[in-house]
């Protein structure tokens, strides 16, 4: 029973409801945060301790379930989503209301069941419960904005379960057996060819509902509709583990697979345009996440050792730097009321431990020497230049020009520095200066560890974290300077348009994107259908009216008190028909007789 | 001026506020990235690639131009997206637009 109650997704699902339950006078704020932190530091303290191998494994419908299977892949997310829970919860203590940690925690629970789960029916109960929990998130922003773009957000999640649920019972239906990870790739075989193919069809529906969460290109509007939407700790929470644990999971079923690598290089050069032109920061950091996400997907379409490894370090970054963005983002959000770049500007002057660690984060993801991204997507690119995929290469490089253009410049560009705005506000609240440092002392950690392995010989437990054992070498000269020249002609030329004046001005306005299709095409066409149902309906209603009135009307004149059949007659006049009837039968019976 | 009124806080003001000054950091980064492309000629690369006749990864100032047009290019076609993608503020919260908010 302790292996259940004890395994990382239950202890913090239920250990979050639990401390959620409990009454106030029982448990005082303060404790109440002390045990919430406590929880995901005694789990990862707890999941530490276990070998590789499965646990928790229970029967259902006859069935073999397994709660927990750890493996060098699903145990360095274990480990990040315990870190992403704790520095999350910190961020979140600068409300009174508890309510975000504790959902915040439970969804990470959630997450932590997703990346352990054994077979593919208790990964589909995480994946649901996720979707759940991670919409409350959205909604805890209390705007109708936010209520709009959460249920947008739900809908998605649901159709990715659909499609999930689907693609399961299809596979039980083929197979037999409750698919597990193991079985999965050898039941379906689509891997024979190197393709997917999209000749079996339940593997098509569970790569669908995977690519749905993992924002494949078209799939990936409700991250940049809803996570903008949300509070500063709730959108913390959630750049954390929903996409992350799609990417897990690609990693887990997908590996090689060729479409992958296509899809992937669109999600890390289409986002960036859109970067470029959008004026709420954080909706910047929901694109420049698809950006990321797309050389994870590219290194799990690559498929090699050295690029799975790539793919899961730089989720494990991207988890840091990409909630230090959020941090910094939402920190501005709190003291200023909102996060548009075309009204901000000078923050540095009243936020600035807050500007240095946006620019930490900066830094981080556009992959400087010494910060993370630098030991975590150059293995992807490296990859990439193995296989010799040539314009693949090349796409990568200037959605690595790109994100530094975007994230790496304009975010922290037109929120700190650019012109004066005139606002003048308080820095950060220490919760959430604490947990930025938590996150951009780990984004430099996972950046200068290689380093310190080559001079000092220093061992580099990330590295060994990940899922395969590869040496690879971050700082080698061309790696440093061949970076250095990309991403500083890439400021010079950011620098050359903003004195030219060419630069875009940041505007208050909104880019259509692909929800536009549900948003506005969809909303029309429902729209329509719902017109034309009302108009037939009071048509049809009218019609009827009228034809109840007629009948109505129809009976009142016969049968109504003046009606030929409906008023009353004198006695006299019923005695003279009476007589006339009885002449009509004597003149009858006259002539019939015979 | 704008700037002037604003460049004090708490009686404080800024390197950054002064024109100049920000002139300065422009100059600074174009010092910085001579010397970046400068150092194509003191280390010798291999490239990995044949295409473009192996300039493309090994040649001189590859890494600097690709960056800098890459960038630069991005921006002007992201501007032009704005004629055909960029809507009010409001787009989908007036009539007829979202009917969940």
């Amino acid at each position: 029973m302790a292996d259940f109650l004890l395994s990382p997704p239950l202890l913090l699902m239920l250990g979050s409801v639990v401390l959620a339950a409990a009454p106030r006078n029982v448990l005082p704020r303060t404790a109440l945060r002390a045990l919430l932190l406590a929880l995901p530091v005694y789990s990862l303290w707890r999941f530490w301790g276990l070998d590789f191998g499965d646990y928790a494994q229970f029967e259902l419908f006859g069935q073999t379930l397994t709660l927990v299977r750890i493996d060098p892949l699903s145990r360095i997310f274990v480990v990040i989503f315990h870190l992403a829970a704790l520095i999350g919860s910190v961020y979140s203590f600068y409300v009174k209301d508890n309510f975000q940690p504790l959902v915040g925690v439970f969804y990470a629970g959630s997450a932590l069941g997703v990346v352990l789960a054994g077979d593919l029916w208790t990964l589909f109960l995480f994946w649901e419960v996720a979707a759940v929990s991670s919409a409350l998130l959205v909604w805890v922003r209390r705007s109708g904005r936010a209520a709009g773009a959460g249920l947008r957000y739900l809908g998605m999640q649901m159709v990715s379960g659909v499609l999930l649920l689907a693609g399961i019972v299809l596979l039980r239906h083929e197979t037999g057996a409750a698919p597990g990870w193991a079985e999965f790739r050898n039941l379906t075989g689509f891997l024979e060819d190197g393709g997917l193919g999209f000749s079996n069809l339940a593997a098509t529906l569970i790569f669908l509902a995977f690519g749905l969460k993992a924002a494949f290109p078209l799939l990936h509007s409700w991250l940049i509709d809803a996570y903008p939407e949300s509070t500063p700790a709730g959108a913390v929470f959630l750049s954390a583990f929903t996409t992350k644990f799609a990417i897990y999971a690609l990693a887990r079923a997908f590996p090689g697979q060729s479409e992958l690598i296509w899809i992937g290089a669109l999600m890390t050069a289409f986002p960036i345009f859109f970067a470029v032109i959008e004026n709420d920061l954080r909706r910047v950091l929901a694109y420049s996440m698809t950006n990321q996400l797309g050389f994870m997907v590219v290194g799990i379409g690559i498929g090699t050792e050295l690029a799975i490894n790539g793919a899961v370090a730089h989720a494990f970054a991207d988890i840091l730097f990409k909630g230090l963005l959020f941090m910094a983002m939402g920190a501005v959000l709190y003291r200023v009321g909102h996060v548009n770049g075309s009204d901000l500007g000078g923050l540095y002057k009243s936020m600035p431990i807050t500007t240095g660690f946006c620019i930490i984060g900066a830094a981080s993801i556009s992959a400087f020497p010494l910060f993370s991204a630098f030991a975590t997507k150059s293995l992807i690119m490296s990859a990439a230049v193995y296989k010799e995929y040539f314009w693949l290469w090349l796409v990568l490089l200037f959605a690595s020009a790109g994100v530094f253009h975007h994230a790496g410049i304009k975010i922290p560009f037109f929120a700190f520095f650019h012109h004066d705005s005139g606002i003048r506000c308080k820095e950060a609240p220490r919760s959430m200066l604490v947990a930025m440092v938590l996150a951009a002392a780990a984004s430099m950690g996972i950046g200068l560890l290689p380093l310190a392995e080559m001079w000092f010989g220093l061992a580099n437990p990330f590295y060994e974290l990940l899922p395969y054992q590869v040496h690879y070498e971050a700082y080698t000269t061309t790696h440093v300077i061949t970076q250095s020249q990309l991403l500083f002609f890439s400021a010079l030329a950011f620098a050359t348009l903003m004195r030219t004046g060419l630069y875009p001005p940041e505007l208050r306005s909104v880019n259509l994107d692909a929800d536009w299709f549900y948003r506005r095409v969809g909303y029309r066409v429902w729209d329509g259908v719902a017109t034309a149902f009302v108009a037939l309906h009071r048509t049809g209603y009218a019609v009827a009216g009228r034809l109840a009135t007629a009948a109505l009307a129809s009976a009142q004149r016969h049968l109504g008190p003046q009606g030929l059949l409906g008023r009353s007659w004198l006695t006299a006049s019923m005695a003279l028909w009476v007589a006339v009837l009885l002449a009509a039968y004597l003149l009858v019976f006259y002539w019939r007789l015979p | 001026m704008a700037h002037h009124d604003h460049g004090k806080h708490g009686g404080k003001s800024y390197w950054l506020d002064r024109k100049g000054n920000v002139a300065k950091v422009f100059y600074a980064l174009i010092a910085v990235d001579v010397l970046w492309l400068a150092a194509d000629f003191f280390y010798k690369k291999k490239a990995e690639f044949e295409a473009w006749g192996g300039w493309a990864d090994g040649g001189f100032g590859f890494y600097p131009v690709y960056g800098f047009v890459g960038a630069f290019l991005l921006v002007l076609a992201a501007k032009q997206m704005r004629r055909v993608l960029m809507r009010s503020e409001d787009y989908y919260e007036r009539r007829g637009g979202s009917s969940s908010t």
